[in-house]
Protein backbone atom coordinates (compact mmCIF):
# COMPACT_ATOMS: atom_id res chain seq x y z
CA UNK A 1 0.00 0.00 0.00
CA UNK A 2 1.62 3.26 -1.07
CA UNK A 3 1.32 6.67 0.54
CA UNK A 4 -1.43 7.84 -1.83
CA UNK A 5 -3.67 4.90 -0.87
CA UNK A 6 -3.12 5.52 2.83
CA UNK A 7 -4.02 9.18 2.41
CA UNK A 8 -7.09 8.21 0.40
CA UNK A 9 -8.38 5.90 3.11
CA UNK A 10 -7.78 8.45 5.85
CA UNK A 11 -9.62 11.12 3.85
CA UNK A 12 -12.43 8.77 2.83
CA UNK A 13 -13.10 7.58 6.37
CA UNK A 14 -13.11 11.15 7.68
CA UNK A 15 -15.47 12.07 4.85
CA UNK A 16 -17.88 9.27 5.74
CA UNK A 17 -17.77 10.23 9.44
CA UNK A 18 -18.46 13.92 8.75
CA UNK A 19 -21.25 13.04 6.31
CA UNK A 20 -22.88 10.86 8.97
CA UNK A 21 -22.56 13.78 11.37
CA UNK A 22 -24.49 15.96 8.90
CA UNK A 23 -27.39 13.55 9.13
CA UNK A 24 -27.31 12.55 12.79
CA UNK A 25 -26.26 15.65 14.77
CA UNK A 26 -29.03 17.25 16.80
CA UNK A 27 -28.43 20.98 16.31
CA UNK A 28 -28.86 22.44 12.86
CA UNK A 29 -25.81 24.72 13.02
CA UNK A 30 -23.64 21.74 13.97
CA UNK A 31 -25.01 19.88 10.94
CA UNK A 32 -24.11 22.81 8.71
CA UNK A 33 -20.55 22.93 10.06
CA UNK A 34 -20.24 19.17 9.56
CA UNK A 35 -21.36 19.69 5.95
CA UNK A 36 -18.67 22.37 5.48
CA UNK A 37 -16.12 19.88 6.85
CA UNK A 38 -17.34 17.21 4.45
CA UNK A 39 -17.06 19.61 1.50
CA UNK A 40 -13.53 20.59 2.54
CA UNK A 41 -12.48 16.94 2.82
CA UNK A 42 -13.97 16.30 -0.62
CA UNK A 43 -11.89 19.20 -1.96
CA UNK A 44 -8.72 17.70 -0.46
CA UNK A 45 -9.69 14.39 -2.10
CA UNK A 46 -9.90 16.16 -5.48
CA UNK A 47 -6.48 17.75 -4.92
CA UNK A 48 -4.99 14.37 -4.05
CA UNK A 49 -6.43 13.04 -7.35
CA UNK A 50 -4.40 15.64 -9.31
CA UNK A 51 -7.39 17.93 -9.89
CA UNK A 52 -6.55 21.06 -7.84
CA UNK A 53 -8.82 23.21 -10.00
CA UNK A 54 -11.92 21.17 -9.10
CA UNK A 55 -10.89 21.08 -5.45
CA UNK A 56 -10.36 24.82 -5.22
CA UNK A 57 -13.65 25.56 -7.03
CA UNK A 58 -15.40 23.17 -4.64
CA UNK A 59 -14.15 25.19 -1.66
CA UNK A 60 -14.90 28.55 -3.29
CA UNK A 61 -18.42 27.78 -4.48
CA UNK A 62 -19.80 25.30 -1.96
CA UNK A 63 -17.86 25.80 1.28
CA UNK A 64 -17.19 29.51 0.78
CA UNK A 65 -20.41 30.82 -0.74
CA UNK A 66 -23.39 28.46 -0.62
CA UNK A 67 -22.80 27.20 2.92
CA UNK A 68 -22.37 30.76 4.21
CA UNK A 69 -25.84 31.47 2.84
CA UNK A 70 -27.18 28.29 4.52
CA UNK A 71 -25.66 29.37 7.83
CA UNK A 72 -27.20 32.82 7.48
CA UNK A 73 -30.68 31.38 7.01
CA UNK A 74 -30.21 28.95 9.89
CA UNK A 75 -28.89 31.68 12.18
CA UNK A 76 -31.76 34.06 11.46
CA UNK A 77 -34.56 31.51 11.66
CA UNK A 78 -32.80 29.91 14.66
CA UNK A 79 -34.56 26.57 14.94
CA UNK A 80 -33.77 25.34 18.47
CA UNK A 81 -33.37 21.68 17.57
CA UNK A 82 -34.49 19.31 14.87
CA UNK A 83 -37.96 17.92 15.39
CA UNK A 84 -38.02 14.18 15.90
CA UNK A 85 -38.76 12.79 12.41
CA UNK A 86 -41.83 10.59 12.29
CA UNK A 87 -41.76 6.88 11.51
CA UNK A 88 -43.15 7.51 8.01
CA UNK A 89 -40.14 9.71 7.16
CA UNK A 90 -37.74 7.08 8.48
CA UNK A 91 -39.46 4.45 6.34
CA UNK A 92 -39.26 6.64 3.24
CA UNK A 93 -35.58 7.37 3.95
CA UNK A 94 -34.75 3.67 4.33
CA UNK A 95 -36.54 2.77 1.07
CA UNK A 96 -34.82 5.55 -0.88
CA UNK A 97 -31.39 4.65 0.50
CA UNK A 98 -31.93 1.01 -0.36
CA UNK A 99 -32.89 1.97 -3.94
CA UNK A 100 -29.80 4.17 -4.29
CA UNK A 101 -27.63 1.40 -2.88
CA UNK A 102 -29.16 -1.06 -5.34
CA UNK A 103 -28.13 1.25 -8.19
CA UNK A 104 -24.51 0.83 -7.10
CA UNK A 105 -24.58 -2.99 -7.22
CA UNK A 106 -24.39 -3.39 -11.03
CA UNK A 107 -21.66 -0.72 -11.12
CA UNK A 108 -19.45 -2.58 -8.69
CA UNK A 109 -20.14 -6.06 -10.03
CA UNK A 110 -18.92 -5.08 -13.51
CA UNK A 111 -16.03 -2.96 -12.28
CA UNK A 112 -12.63 -3.92 -13.64
CA UNK A 113 -9.83 -1.65 -12.51
CA UNK A 114 -7.64 -0.75 -15.46
CA UNK A 115 -3.93 -0.06 -15.22
CA UNK A 116 -4.44 3.62 -15.93
CA UNK A 117 -8.13 4.44 -15.93
CA UNK A 118 -7.77 8.08 -16.88
CA UNK A 119 -5.29 8.82 -19.63
CA UNK A 120 -4.19 11.99 -17.91
CA UNK A 121 -1.80 14.34 -19.61
CA UNK A 122 0.21 17.12 -18.03
CA UNK A 123 -2.58 19.61 -18.71
CA UNK A 124 -5.47 17.40 -17.58
CA UNK A 125 -7.82 19.39 -15.36
CA UNK A 126 -5.73 22.55 -15.67
CA UNK A 127 -7.39 25.96 -15.96
CA UNK A 128 -6.21 26.25 -19.59
CA UNK A 129 -7.95 23.06 -20.73
CA UNK A 130 -11.08 23.88 -18.73
CA UNK A 131 -11.26 27.41 -20.14
CA UNK A 132 -10.74 26.21 -23.71
CA UNK A 133 -13.61 23.73 -23.56
CA UNK A 134 -15.84 26.10 -21.57
CA UNK A 135 -15.37 29.12 -23.82
CA UNK A 136 -14.79 27.19 -27.06
CA UNK A 137 -16.74 24.01 -27.52
CA UNK A 138 -19.40 24.67 -24.87
CA UNK A 139 -19.68 28.45 -25.13
CA UNK A 140 -23.41 28.42 -26.00
CA UNK A 141 -24.56 26.27 -23.03
CA UNK A 142 -22.25 28.34 -20.82
CA UNK A 143 -23.82 31.62 -21.92
CA UNK A 144 -27.34 30.21 -21.61
CA UNK A 145 -26.59 29.07 -18.07
CA UNK A 146 -25.25 32.51 -17.15
CA UNK A 147 -28.37 34.22 -18.57
CA UNK A 148 -30.56 31.79 -16.60
CA UNK A 149 -28.74 32.66 -13.39
CA UNK A 150 -29.10 36.37 -14.17
CA UNK A 151 -32.85 35.91 -14.70
CA UNK A 152 -33.10 34.14 -11.35
CA UNK A 153 -31.25 36.97 -9.59
CA UNK A 154 -33.36 39.69 -11.21
CA UNK A 155 -36.50 37.71 -10.39
CA UNK A 156 -35.52 37.42 -6.72
CA UNK A 157 -34.83 41.17 -6.52
CA UNK A 158 -38.18 42.00 -8.16
CA UNK A 159 -40.09 39.70 -5.80
CA UNK A 160 -38.37 41.16 -2.74
CA UNK A 161 -39.04 44.74 -3.92
CA UNK A 162 -42.73 44.11 -4.56
CA UNK A 163 -43.27 42.76 -1.06
CA UNK A 164 -41.46 45.78 0.33
CA UNK A 165 -43.63 48.24 -1.67
CA UNK A 166 -46.89 46.64 -0.48
CA UNK A 167 -45.64 46.91 3.11
CA UNK A 168 -45.13 50.64 2.62
CA UNK A 169 -48.59 51.06 1.08
CA UNK A 170 -50.28 49.31 4.00
CA UNK B 1 11.74 10.73 -1.39
CA UNK B 2 12.68 11.40 2.26
CA UNK B 3 14.71 14.42 1.19
CA UNK B 4 11.79 15.82 -0.83
CA UNK B 5 9.45 15.49 2.13
CA UNK B 6 12.07 17.09 4.39
CA UNK B 7 12.47 20.03 2.01
CA UNK B 8 8.70 20.63 1.92
CA UNK B 9 8.51 20.35 5.72
CA UNK B 10 11.36 22.84 6.15
CA UNK B 11 9.73 25.30 3.71
CA UNK B 12 6.33 24.98 5.41
CA UNK B 13 7.93 25.44 8.84
CA UNK B 14 9.92 28.49 7.72
CA UNK B 15 6.91 30.22 6.18
CA UNK B 16 4.63 29.47 9.14
CA UNK B 17 7.39 30.59 11.53
CA UNK B 18 7.86 33.85 9.63
CA UNK B 19 4.14 34.64 9.37
CA UNK B 20 3.39 33.89 13.03
CA UNK B 21 6.40 35.81 14.29
CA UNK B 22 5.75 38.74 12.01
CA UNK B 23 2.16 38.75 13.30
CA UNK B 24 3.52 38.91 16.84
CA UNK B 25 6.00 41.66 16.03
CA UNK B 26 3.25 43.60 14.26
CA UNK B 27 1.43 43.77 17.60
CA UNK B 28 4.45 45.67 18.89
CA UNK B 29 4.72 47.80 15.73
CA UNK B 30 1.05 48.68 16.06
CA UNK B 31 1.44 49.84 19.68
CA UNK B 32 4.67 51.73 19.26
CA UNK B 33 3.70 52.95 15.79
CA UNK B 34 0.36 54.29 16.98
CA UNK B 35 2.18 56.00 19.85
CA UNK B 36 4.58 57.56 17.35
CA UNK B 37 1.70 58.75 15.15
CA UNK B 38 -0.25 60.17 18.11
CA UNK B 39 2.82 61.66 19.85
CA UNK B 40 2.66 59.34 22.85
CA UNK B 41 5.30 57.03 24.40
CA UNK B 42 3.31 53.81 24.11
CA UNK B 43 3.85 50.49 25.87
CA UNK B 44 6.83 50.82 28.23
CA UNK B 45 5.85 49.25 31.55
CA UNK B 46 6.83 45.58 31.59
CA UNK B 47 10.53 44.79 31.82
CA UNK B 48 12.78 41.83 32.49
CA UNK B 49 15.58 42.85 34.93
CA UNK B 50 15.11 46.45 33.91
CA UNK B 51 15.17 45.68 30.17
CA UNK B 52 11.99 46.99 28.51
CA UNK B 53 13.33 46.85 24.93
CA UNK B 54 11.19 49.70 23.58
CA UNK B 55 8.07 47.87 24.77
CA UNK B 56 9.04 44.63 23.04
CA UNK B 57 8.96 42.79 26.39
CA UNK B 58 5.45 44.09 26.84
CA UNK B 59 3.99 42.88 23.58
CA UNK B 60 6.03 39.75 22.96
CA UNK B 61 6.22 38.29 26.48
CA UNK B 62 3.90 40.01 28.96
CA UNK B 63 0.80 40.33 26.76
CA UNK B 64 0.58 36.71 25.56
CA UNK B 65 1.28 35.49 29.11
CA UNK B 66 -1.48 37.71 30.40
CA UNK B 67 -3.92 36.45 27.77
CA UNK B 68 -3.08 32.81 28.40
CA UNK B 69 -3.45 33.05 32.18
CA UNK B 70 -6.80 34.85 32.09
CA UNK B 71 -10.10 33.08 32.64
CA UNK B 72 -11.41 31.48 29.46
CA UNK B 73 -15.08 32.42 29.67
CA UNK B 74 -17.74 30.61 27.65
CA UNK B 75 -21.23 32.15 27.81
CA UNK B 76 -23.51 29.67 29.63
CA UNK B 77 -26.29 30.14 27.06
CA UNK B 78 -23.89 29.88 24.14
CA UNK B 79 -22.75 26.91 22.13
CA UNK B 80 -19.72 25.48 23.91
CA UNK B 81 -18.30 23.46 21.01
CA UNK B 82 -18.65 26.13 18.33
CA UNK B 83 -17.51 28.89 20.68
CA UNK B 84 -14.24 26.97 21.05
CA UNK B 85 -13.94 26.10 17.36
CA UNK B 86 -14.56 29.61 16.01
CA UNK B 87 -11.14 31.14 16.85
CA UNK B 88 -9.45 28.20 15.08
CA UNK B 89 -11.67 28.79 12.05
CA UNK B 90 -10.60 32.44 12.07
CA UNK B 91 -6.88 31.69 12.40
CA UNK B 92 -6.63 28.75 9.99
CA UNK B 93 -7.37 30.46 6.62
CA UNK B 94 -5.11 33.39 7.52
CA UNK B 95 -2.17 31.04 8.13
CA UNK B 96 -2.54 28.62 5.20
CA UNK B 97 -3.00 31.25 2.48
CA UNK B 98 0.71 32.06 2.57
CA UNK B 99 1.46 28.53 1.25
CA UNK B 100 1.08 29.60 -2.39
CA UNK B 101 2.91 32.94 -2.08
CA UNK B 102 6.45 32.55 -3.50
CA UNK B 103 9.22 34.08 -1.39
CA UNK B 104 12.02 33.56 -3.90
CA UNK B 105 12.82 32.09 -7.32
CA UNK B 106 14.58 28.71 -7.35
CA UNK B 107 17.43 27.65 -5.09
CA UNK B 108 19.85 25.29 -6.83
CA UNK B 109 21.77 23.03 -4.43
CA UNK B 110 23.92 20.56 -6.34
CA UNK B 111 21.55 18.95 -8.86
CA UNK B 112 18.46 19.68 -6.76
CA UNK B 113 16.23 22.58 -7.82
CA UNK B 114 14.16 23.90 -4.93
CA UNK B 115 11.20 26.11 -5.77
CA UNK B 116 11.01 28.75 -3.03
CA UNK B 117 7.27 28.41 -2.48
CA UNK B 118 5.57 25.98 -0.13
CA UNK B 119 2.94 24.65 -2.54
CA UNK B 120 3.26 25.18 -6.27
CA UNK B 121 -0.25 24.58 -7.60
CA UNK B 122 -1.31 25.83 -11.03
CA UNK B 123 -4.41 27.55 -9.61
CA UNK B 124 -2.55 29.53 -6.93
CA UNK B 125 -4.64 32.69 -7.01
CA UNK B 126 -7.91 30.71 -6.89
CA UNK B 127 -6.58 28.91 -3.80
CA UNK B 128 -6.04 32.32 -2.18
CA UNK B 129 -9.67 33.26 -2.83
CA UNK B 130 -10.93 29.86 -1.70
CA UNK B 131 -9.15 30.22 1.64
CA UNK B 132 -10.24 33.87 1.88
CA UNK B 133 -13.87 32.82 1.47
CA UNK B 134 -13.47 30.44 4.44
CA UNK B 135 -12.43 33.36 6.66
CA UNK B 136 -16.09 34.31 7.05
CA UNK B 137 -16.84 31.23 9.16
CA UNK B 138 -14.63 32.24 12.07
CA UNK B 139 -16.52 35.44 12.75
CA UNK B 140 -20.02 34.20 11.85
CA UNK B 141 -19.75 31.08 14.01
CA UNK B 142 -17.99 32.96 16.80
CA UNK B 143 -20.71 35.60 16.79
CA UNK B 144 -23.54 33.08 16.75
CA UNK B 145 -22.07 30.73 19.35
CA UNK B 146 -21.67 33.60 21.85
CA UNK B 147 -25.47 34.01 22.04
CA UNK B 148 -25.10 37.77 22.39
CA UNK B 149 -26.99 40.35 20.32
CA UNK B 150 -23.97 42.63 19.93
CA UNK B 151 -21.88 39.65 18.77
CA UNK B 152 -24.50 38.57 16.27
CA UNK B 153 -24.81 42.08 14.84
CA UNK B 154 -21.02 42.21 14.48
CA UNK B 155 -20.97 38.80 12.82
CA UNK B 156 -23.70 39.77 10.34
CA UNK B 157 -21.91 43.02 9.52
CA UNK B 158 -18.61 41.20 9.13
CA UNK B 159 -19.90 38.51 6.81
CA UNK B 160 -21.77 41.01 4.60
CA UNK B 161 -18.66 43.18 4.40
CA UNK B 162 -16.29 40.30 3.64
CA UNK B 163 -18.52 38.82 0.96
CA UNK B 164 -19.01 42.24 -0.67
CA UNK B 165 -15.31 43.02 -0.82
CA UNK B 166 -14.40 39.53 -2.03
CA UNK B 167 -16.31 40.38 -5.21
CA UNK B 168 -14.36 43.58 -5.84
CA UNK B 169 -11.10 41.83 -4.89
CA UNK B 170 -11.67 38.96 -7.29
CA UNK B 171 -12.58 41.23 -10.17
CA UNK B 172 -9.60 43.54 -9.59
CA UNK B 173 -7.21 40.58 -9.90
CA UNK B 174 -8.71 39.57 -13.27
CA UNK B 175 -6.86 42.45 -14.95
CA UNK B 176 -3.53 41.21 -13.55
CA UNK B 177 -4.27 37.66 -14.66
CA UNK B 178 -5.06 38.92 -18.18
CA UNK B 179 -1.75 40.79 -18.40
CA UNK B 180 0.44 37.90 -17.20
CA UNK B 181 -1.79 35.13 -18.57
CA UNK B 182 -1.47 32.67 -15.65
CA UNK B 183 -3.09 31.75 -12.34
CA UNK B 184 0.21 30.54 -10.87
CA UNK B 185 1.61 33.09 -8.40
CA UNK B 186 5.22 31.95 -8.99
CA UNK B 187 4.75 32.52 -12.75
CA UNK B 188 3.23 35.95 -12.09
CA UNK B 189 6.23 36.86 -9.92
CA UNK B 190 8.63 35.58 -12.60
CA UNK B 191 6.90 37.53 -15.39
CA UNK B 192 7.43 40.73 -13.42
CA UNK B 193 11.19 40.37 -13.80
CA UNK B 194 11.32 41.52 -17.42
CA UNK B 195 11.32 45.17 -18.43
CA UNK B 196 8.21 46.84 -19.81
CA UNK B 197 9.94 47.43 -23.16
CA UNK B 198 10.18 43.68 -23.69
CA UNK B 199 6.48 43.22 -22.90
CA UNK B 200 4.98 46.14 -24.84
CA UNK B 201 2.96 44.95 -27.81
CA UNK B 202 3.73 46.47 -31.22
CA UNK B 203 0.68 48.74 -31.04
CA UNK B 204 2.03 50.51 -27.96
CA UNK B 205 5.65 50.83 -29.12
CA UNK B 206 5.49 54.64 -28.85
CA UNK B 207 5.50 54.27 -25.04
CA UNK B 208 8.90 52.55 -25.05
CA UNK B 209 11.15 55.58 -24.38
CA UNK B 210 8.85 56.79 -21.58
CA UNK B 211 8.19 53.73 -19.44
CA UNK B 212 10.28 51.06 -21.18
CA UNK B 213 13.00 51.12 -18.54
CA UNK B 214 10.63 50.20 -15.70
CA UNK B 215 10.32 46.58 -14.55
CA UNK B 216 6.99 45.05 -15.64
CA UNK B 217 5.52 45.16 -12.13
CA UNK B 218 1.77 44.88 -11.72
CA UNK B 219 1.52 48.35 -10.22
CA UNK B 220 2.84 49.94 -13.44
CA UNK B 221 0.70 47.82 -15.76
CA UNK B 222 -2.44 47.74 -13.61
CA UNK B 223 -2.41 50.80 -11.32
CA UNK B 224 -6.19 50.87 -10.85
CA UNK B 225 -6.26 47.17 -10.04
CA UNK B 226 -3.61 47.79 -7.36
CA UNK B 227 -5.70 50.48 -5.65
CA UNK B 228 -8.84 48.34 -5.76
CA UNK B 229 -7.04 45.20 -4.58
CA UNK B 230 -5.26 46.94 -1.73
CA UNK B 231 -8.46 48.63 -0.55
CA UNK B 232 -10.45 45.41 -0.59
CA UNK B 233 -7.59 43.53 1.09
CA UNK B 234 -7.69 46.08 3.93
CA UNK B 235 -11.47 45.67 4.08
CA UNK B 236 -11.03 41.89 4.32
CA UNK B 237 -8.75 42.25 7.34
CA UNK B 238 -11.61 44.09 9.12
CA UNK B 239 -9.36 46.85 10.47
CA UNK B 240 -10.06 50.58 10.64
CA UNK B 241 -11.44 52.18 8.42
CA UNK B 242 -13.34 48.94 7.79
CA UNK B 243 -13.67 47.66 11.37
CA UNK B 244 -17.49 47.82 11.41
CA UNK B 245 -17.76 44.19 12.65
CA UNK B 246 -15.96 45.31 15.83
CA UNK B 247 -17.15 48.92 16.05
CA UNK B 248 -16.48 49.28 19.76
CA UNK B 249 -18.51 52.49 20.12
CA UNK B 250 -21.62 50.72 18.79
CA UNK B 251 -21.17 47.00 19.37
CA UNK B 252 -18.76 46.89 22.36
CA UNK B 253 -16.34 44.64 20.44
CA UNK B 254 -18.62 43.06 17.86
CA UNK B 255 -18.14 39.41 17.04
CA UNK B 256 -15.56 38.77 19.79
CA UNK B 257 -17.37 40.46 22.71
CA UNK B 258 -17.67 37.14 24.56
CA UNK B 259 -14.10 36.02 23.97
CA UNK B 260 -11.33 36.25 26.54
CA UNK B 261 -7.95 34.72 27.24
CA UNK B 262 -6.29 32.44 24.69
CA UNK B 263 -9.25 32.39 22.32
CA UNK B 264 -9.27 36.16 22.03
CA UNK B 265 -5.52 35.97 21.42
CA UNK B 266 -6.25 33.66 18.47
CA UNK B 267 -8.67 36.17 16.93
CA UNK B 268 -6.07 38.85 17.53
CA UNK B 269 -3.25 36.81 15.96
CA UNK B 270 -5.53 35.88 13.06
CA UNK B 271 -6.08 39.56 12.31
CA UNK B 272 -2.34 40.24 12.16
CA UNK B 273 -1.73 37.08 10.13
CA UNK B 274 -4.30 38.43 7.65
CA UNK B 275 -2.37 41.71 7.53
CA UNK B 276 0.84 39.79 6.72
CA UNK B 277 -0.93 37.70 4.07
CA UNK B 278 -2.49 40.77 2.47
CA UNK B 279 0.95 42.38 2.34
CA UNK B 280 2.40 39.23 0.77
CA UNK B 281 -0.34 39.15 -1.87
CA UNK B 282 -0.01 42.82 -2.78
CA UNK B 283 3.76 42.34 -3.05
CA UNK B 284 3.43 39.27 -5.26
CA UNK B 285 0.74 40.57 -7.58
CA UNK B 286 1.75 44.21 -7.95
CA UNK B 287 5.30 44.81 -6.67
CA UNK B 288 7.27 42.05 -8.33
CA UNK B 289 7.14 39.55 -5.46
CA UNK B 290 10.74 38.52 -4.80
CA UNK B 291 12.07 40.48 -7.82
CA UNK B 292 14.78 43.05 -7.32
CA UNK B 293 14.67 45.48 -10.28
CA UNK B 294 17.11 44.42 -13.02
CA UNK B 295 18.30 41.39 -11.02
CA UNK B 296 18.20 38.27 -13.23
CA UNK B 297 19.22 34.77 -12.21
CA UNK B 298 22.91 35.45 -12.89
CA UNK B 299 23.19 39.03 -11.62
CA UNK B 300 22.17 42.56 -12.44
CA UNK B 301 21.39 43.55 -16.05
CA UNK B 302 20.84 47.29 -16.08
CA UNK B 303 18.85 48.96 -18.88
CA UNK B 304 21.90 51.06 -19.79
CA UNK B 305 23.32 47.69 -20.89
CA UNK B 306 25.88 47.18 -18.17
CA UNK B 307 25.90 43.95 -16.19
CA UNK B 308 27.09 42.97 -12.75
CA UNK B 309 27.30 39.20 -12.36
CA UNK B 310 26.65 37.69 -8.93
CA UNK B 311 26.93 34.13 -7.56
CA UNK B 312 23.71 32.11 -7.36
CA UNK B 313 23.43 32.11 -3.56
CA UNK B 314 23.80 35.90 -3.37
CA UNK B 315 21.00 36.29 -5.91
CA UNK B 316 18.69 34.01 -3.92
CA UNK B 317 19.46 35.81 -0.66
CA UNK B 318 18.82 39.18 -2.33
CA UNK B 319 15.47 37.92 -3.64
CA UNK B 320 14.29 36.59 -0.28
CA UNK B 321 15.44 39.77 1.47
CA UNK B 322 13.68 41.92 -1.16
CA UNK B 323 10.44 39.98 -0.68
CA UNK B 324 10.65 40.28 3.10
CA UNK B 325 11.33 44.02 2.98
CA UNK B 326 8.41 44.58 0.61
CA UNK B 327 6.12 42.61 2.94
CA UNK B 328 7.37 44.68 5.90
CA UNK B 329 6.62 47.86 3.97
CA UNK B 330 3.03 46.88 3.19
CA UNK B 331 2.42 45.73 6.76
CA UNK B 332 3.62 49.12 7.94
CA UNK B 333 1.45 50.87 5.35
CA UNK B 334 -1.62 49.04 6.67
CA UNK B 335 -0.80 50.04 10.25
CA UNK B 336 -0.23 53.63 9.15
CA UNK B 337 -3.63 53.56 7.44
CA UNK B 338 -5.32 52.09 10.50
CA UNK B 339 -4.12 54.95 12.72
CA UNK B 340 -4.65 57.75 10.20
CA UNK B 341 -8.24 57.49 8.99
CA UNK B 342 -11.55 57.38 10.89
CA UNK B 343 -14.01 54.51 10.64
CA UNK B 344 -16.54 54.54 7.79
CA UNK B 345 -20.26 54.47 8.39
CA UNK B 346 -21.82 51.14 7.44
CA UNK B 347 -23.73 52.49 4.44
CA UNK B 348 -20.52 54.14 3.23
CA UNK B 349 -18.70 50.80 3.37
CA UNK B 350 -21.42 49.13 1.32
CA UNK B 351 -21.63 52.00 -1.17
CA UNK B 352 -17.87 52.02 -1.65
CA UNK B 353 -17.81 48.26 -2.22
CA UNK B 354 -20.77 47.81 -4.53
CA UNK B 355 -21.30 51.17 -6.24
CA UNK B 356 -17.72 52.41 -6.67
CA UNK B 357 -15.19 49.59 -6.50
CA UNK B 358 -17.20 46.95 -8.34
CA UNK B 359 -17.91 49.16 -11.42
CA UNK B 360 -14.30 50.39 -11.41
CA UNK B 361 -13.04 46.81 -11.31
CA UNK B 362 -15.32 45.89 -14.22
CA UNK B 363 -14.11 48.95 -16.11
CA UNK B 364 -10.52 47.89 -15.46
CA UNK B 365 -11.20 44.43 -16.88
CA UNK B 366 -12.92 45.89 -19.96
CA UNK B 367 -10.19 48.47 -20.67
CA UNK B 368 -7.44 45.88 -20.16
CA UNK B 369 -9.18 43.49 -22.55
CA UNK B 370 -9.57 46.20 -25.20
CA UNK B 371 -5.92 47.23 -24.93
CA UNK B 372 -4.65 43.64 -25.09
CA UNK B 373 -6.77 42.80 -28.13
CA UNK B 374 -6.18 46.11 -29.94
CA UNK B 375 -2.42 46.09 -29.40
CA UNK B 376 -1.87 42.59 -30.76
Amino acid sequence: MNAATVIFFILASLLVISSLMVVFLRRVVHCAIALVTALLLMAILFVSLQAPMVGVLQVMVYAGAIMVLFLFVIMFLNPSALEQPSAAWWGLAVVLSALLGACLVPLFSHYEPGDNPVTSTELFGSPEVLAKSLFGEFVLPFEIASVLLLVAIVGAVVLAKREHASDGAA
Amino acid sequence: MIVDIAIIAVKAFLVLFMVLNLAGVLGWVERKGSALIQDRIGANRASIFGFAGMGLVNTLVADPLKFLTKEDFIPPAGDKLLHTLAPCMALFPALVTFAVIPFGDVLILGDRVINLQVANINVGILYVFAMGSLGVYGIVIGAWASNNKFSLLGGVRGSAQMISYEVAMGLSVIGVLMVYGTLDLQEIARDQGVLIREMLPAGLAFLRPVIGWLPAWGVFLQPLAFLLFFTSAVAETKRIPFDLPEGESELVAGYHVEYSGGKFLMFFAGEFAEVVTAAGLVTTLFFGGWQVPYLMRDGFHFPWSSTWLLPHLTVVVLQVVAFTLKVFFFCWLQILLRWSVPRFRYDQVMRLGWKMMLPLALLNVAVTAVIIVAAQ
